[in-house]
This record gives C-alpha cells, structure tokens and sequence, in this order.
C-alpha cells in the first residue's frame, strides 16, 4: 500500500503595496501615538504629587516635553505621508482619497459590513485596503488626527504667546472658533478617545483579517509585500 | 468747554509735581516706556476731558465696586480728573428724572463724542422687560445711547461674554453687547472679569483719552496688553506644576506648601487676564494666591462649564452631565468590548467552518 500525498500546485502572487517609506512613517507614528495617548492623558489627570525641593524634579514637565515632543514628529510624519501620497504609489493614496463617488465603492463596503456581521461567507480579495477599512482610516484616522494637530498646536501656540507661529496660525483662529480655550482642551480630551478606538478597531481588524480573509495584513506592513491565499482575481477598484 | 485734566486737577489743589508723577506712573502700568510720560501729561494738560456714560444693564455692580478701589491711577483721579462721567446711576449725586435728564443732556450735548460704558447687559426676551431702567427697557436705553456714542467699553463678563444671566439656559436671553441685535456698528473694547482687575480698568480709560484710541486690541476684543497671557504663564506657582507638586485637598501636605492647584480644577492654564500680575486690591494677592483655584471668570462661558474644582469640563448634549473622560471612556470601553465579542463570534464560527471541512 502506498501513501499517496498529493498537493494542488499553486502559485502564489505577491503584490509590493507598502512601500519602504509608508512602512517607516506607519510605525514612526503608531510610537507617536502611543507616547501622545499616554503622556496626553497624563497631562489631563496628572499622576500624585511628589514632594521635596520644586527644582529637584521636573516630572510634570518631562511629561508634557515628551507630548510636544512625540506632536511634533507626528505632524512632521504626517506631512512627510500627505507628500508621499502624491509621489508613491496609488496604495500610498488610498487612506486620503476613498473613492465616495463610485457604487462600487459602497457595494463593495455592504459586501464588507456583511462579512463582518458574518452574513456573508467570503470577504472579498484586496491588495490594497477593503473600502470598510479606507473609509474607516480616512474618517477616524486621517480627519482625526488633523483635528488633533490643529487643536493641539492651538493649545500649545497659547503657552508659545502671542508673535509664536503656532499663535498666529492657529491659536488665533481656532481657540475663538470653539469658544474659550477650556473648549479647546476639551475637544482635544475627545480626541484621544476618538484615536483610542480608532486603535482598538484597527488593531483588531487587523488581527482577524490576517486570519480570516484571502489576503496577508499583518506581515504586509513589515514587509511591503501582500500575499494571498487563493489564486482567484483580485477586487481591488482601481 | 469742558476743563482740561490738568486745570481740574489744579483746582483740586494737586501739585505740578504730583501731577507728573501721576503722569509717569501711568506711563508704566500702561507698559509705556518713561518717553510716554511727557506726552501723557501734554495730553492731560491739553485736552479736555472726555464724556462717559455709564449705563448699567443686568450686573451685579462688581465692576463699579472693583472700579472705585483702583490704586494707579487712583479711581478719584480717573472720575474727577481724568474722564467727565456726566452719568453713573450707582455713584452719582443725582437721582430720578434729574440722573435721566443727564443722560439726554450728554447725548445732545456730546453726540458722537462720548464714550459708552456699559456694565451689564440687556434682555432680550419680553421684549426686554427683565431689565426695566426708568420706566423703559435697558435694551432701548442702550441702543439709544450706543446710536450717539463714540465707542463702547463693555466692562465685565457680563457685557463681554453675558456671565450668569446668560447661563444656561439662560431665561431671559441676556446678551453681551457685541451681540444685541440691532446696536448702532461702534467700536467695542471688552475688559472681561468678573470684576475686571480695578487697575486694568482705569488703565483701559487712561490710554483711550491719552491717545484718542483704543489700545491694541486681540481677535476677541480684548486689551492685548492685559489679557494677551494666561493666569498660568506668569503663575508664581508655576515651579510646582512643572515640576509636579500639586494640591490633592484643600487640607493637605500640597495646600500648606502652595502647590499647584491645577488638580483642584484651576482654569490658570485656560484663564487670558492679568491677575497673576498686576494682582488684586493694590497689588496684594490674588485668588491663586489666596489657596483657591482660578475658575476662569474672565473666559466666555465659564459658568456653564461644570464644577469650578474640576478641570474637565461638562459637555452638553448628550443627556447626561459628561466630561470628556466619561464620554471618551465609555465610547472606547464600548468599541472594545464590541471587538472582544466579535472576536470570539469570528473564532466561534471559523471553529464550526473546520470542523465542517474535515
């Protein structure tokens, strides 16, 4: 009797979506953020007291140093990123510009909400984002966050003063815009929790598509390269 | 013609050289550099004193009670030596129909060149009938002198932002005199503050009649020279916060050590007026120094904006009293708990897909 192990030859397409840059500018500002939520956190519900001499400890200080800090190489990634979008590849384009104004677009994100209320059996093959997840990014993420730099360098041009760039761009505008400064610090307060679940929804998204659906996500963001599990075309819009 | 300053200040027996000491001395509370000092006494000694009509709508007369205790320039010198305040219900001899008749004599009399200095500020529901002055509605009054006016001064919360007539919700739709419907396109200085600092308010007076101008003015109407920084940047307790030393209760360790009371809701840090440096009652204290946190009385708003010892503020409009953290906290549980449960439907139904397939 012979054992015959048999396999169904398949090639496997890979596709480059993330490129070097987008990779490095997607890890720099997760680190960002993670520092920001923290520190920013912090900044609203300050840690306890500690004693002594007021010059032998700068802990308050070092907190809020560290949320300017990580901003500002947030905004500086950020722009590096919108940069990019114009001079990468299309993937690089996909979080900024859903493309609303095609049916596809909204069939395809019914077919992706249905996947996900397990109504329907198998998601659909992308190499690049599914529209559920570009619509998902460019609302929570890319609106967010531009909410969040704009209100956060408002409130920071405030400390800055008067004749500071962060002032007269945005401090000017944006503390009357919303009322008086304490609404400023509000809506950035709500802001956090808006990327906070922005991040839980990502993270988890993330998580069970790299296990459940047609195509790598996970690895793809170290690596560049999308993998698929099935040979069938792709869906991808474009 | 109305006297100049210096004759009126003459006649009440003060000296030349007090006179330019005074001179000088506003020179620096205006931040002016002692240059400016020979030209605030030209002016005085030049010009004549310049109209005010003080009307008062819906207030508290804080602003009037602040305003007499101004020790540079001294409230006596601004009221009998600086400004012609021909009408000030609160603090003038006349009463009844002769204190009204001065209103119409002033605006006859001075049409276009007197300065309206409003404290409080009108109802607009009932058609004004929450605030009856004379027989007439404040509102008509107001619209009536801000018509004939030169400029307006809106002192305190109250004519800058509505303060707590204008609170939630707000019964009689008090609003701030930038904002009445209807009122004569003036130009409007705000000194917020409940009260506003004494000294600022006489310093906002000293500067309009010795240039002829408003002084330079922020996006919101105010002062730039007193209200271009917050109580926190130039806070004495600053050191603490920095360094994180703050008071945890009013009877604690911190409170006795004069740490920093952003933990106890300090709005320092949200506040734009002088307070931290010009002070209160002569330059003696000031809330902050005092042990109490700053609740922020010069910022639009701030009675609606929760707890005075709480530095996260109420949203509105979602049912309930929230703060940020309640709302943002709750949304983020809710998102995570949601993608707990998906998760173990996903693994649940990949499990009976298996299961299934073998």
């Amino acid at each position: 009797m012979s054992t015959d192990i048999t396999t169904t030859p398949h090639s496997e397409e890979a596709v480059y979506v993330y490129q070097a840059p987008v990779r490095l500018w997607h890890w720099v500002n997760a680190s960002s953020i993670l520092v920001l939520g923290i520190t920013g956190y912090l900044i609203g519900s300050p840690p306890p007291s500690v004693g002594g001499e007021a010059s032998a400890s700068f802990l308050f200080g070092w907190i809020r140093y560290l949320h300017f800090a990580a901003a500002y190489i947030l905004i500086a990634g950020f722009l590096f990123r919108v940069y990019w979008a114009f001079v990468g590849n299309s993937h690089a384009r996909q979080i900024f510009l859903p493309p609303v104004w095609r049916g596809s677009f909204w069939k395809e994100l019914f077919h992706e909400v249905a996947w996900y209320a397990m109504i329907a059996k198998q998601p659909l093959k992308y190499s690049g984002h599914n529209p559920l997840a570009t619509l998902t990014m460019h609302l929570m993420f890319v609106w967010g966050i531009v909410f969040m730099m704009v209100t956060g360098l408002a409130l920071y041009g405030e400390g800055a003063g008067m004749g500071s760039w962060q002032y007269d761009f945005f401090s000017s505008w944006v503390i009357p815009l919303f009322g008086q400064s304490q609404d400023v610090h509000t809506w950035h307060h709500l802001g956090l929790w808006l990327i906070v679940s922005f991040v839980i929804v990502h993270v988890y998204a993330a998580v069970r598509e790299d296990i459940m659906s047609r195509q790598s996500i996970m690895s793809s963001m170290f690596s560049g390269w999308r993998t698929f599990r099935d040979g069938k075309p792709g869906d991808d819009i474009h | 013609m109305t006297e100049t300053f210096y004759e009126v200040m003459r006649r009440q027996g003060i000296t030349r050289r007090s006179f330019l000491k005074f001179c000088s001395l506003t020179a620096a509370s205006l931040g002016l550099g002692p240059t400016f000092a020979p030209q605030i006494a030209h002016a005085m000694e030049t010009k004549p004193r310049i109209p005010v009509l003080w009307l008062h709508g819906l207030e508290c007369t804080c602003c009037s009670e602040s305003f007499i205790r101004s020790a540079h320039p001294l409230a006596k010198d601004v009221i009998l030596s600086m400004i012609s305040l021909d009408y000030d219900d609160t603090i003038m001899a006349a009463a009844g129909h002769q204190a009204e008749a001065i209103i119409d004599e002033t605006i006859e009399k001075y049409d276009g060149n007197y300065i309206l200095a409003c404290e409080g500020n009108p109802p607009l529901n009932q058609e004004g009938m929450s605030c009856i002055i004379a027989g007439k509605p404040y509102l008509e009054q107001l619209k009536h002198a801000a018509d004939h006016c030169k400029a307006i001064i809106s002192w305190g919360s109250c004519a800058s932002w509505g303060c707590v007539q204008a609170a939630r919700p707000n019964p009689t739709q008090a609003t701030p005199i930038h904002k009445v419907p209807g009122l004569a396109p003036k130009p409007i200085i705000k000194v917020p503050g409940c009260p506003p600092i004494a000294e600022v308010m006489t310093a906002v007076i000293t500067y309009i009649l010795t240039f002829e101008r408003f002084p330079e003015l922020d996006r919101q109407g105010r002062p730039k020279m007193f209200y271009s920084q917050r109580i926190h940047d130039k806070c004495y307790r600053r050191p603490h916060f920095d360094a994180g030393q703050f008071v945890e209760a009013f009877d604690d360790e911190g409170a006795r050590k004069g740490y920093c009371l952003y933990k106890m809701g300090c709005k320092g840090p949200t506040t734009y007026n002088a307070c931290s440096t010009v002070r209160w009652n002569g330059g003696l204290s000031f809330p902050i120094q005092s042990g109490h946190p700053c609740f922020g009385c010069s910022e639009d708003g701030f009675w609606d904006k929760g707890s005075f010892y709480d530095r996260l503020t109420d949203i509105h409009g979602f049912g309930i009293e929230a703060d940020a953290d309640k709302i943002g906290g709750t949304a983020a549980a809710v998102v995570g708990v949601a993608a707990a449960a998906h998760a173990g439907l996903s693994a649940v139904k990949r499990a009976r897909q298996k299961g299934g397939e073998s």
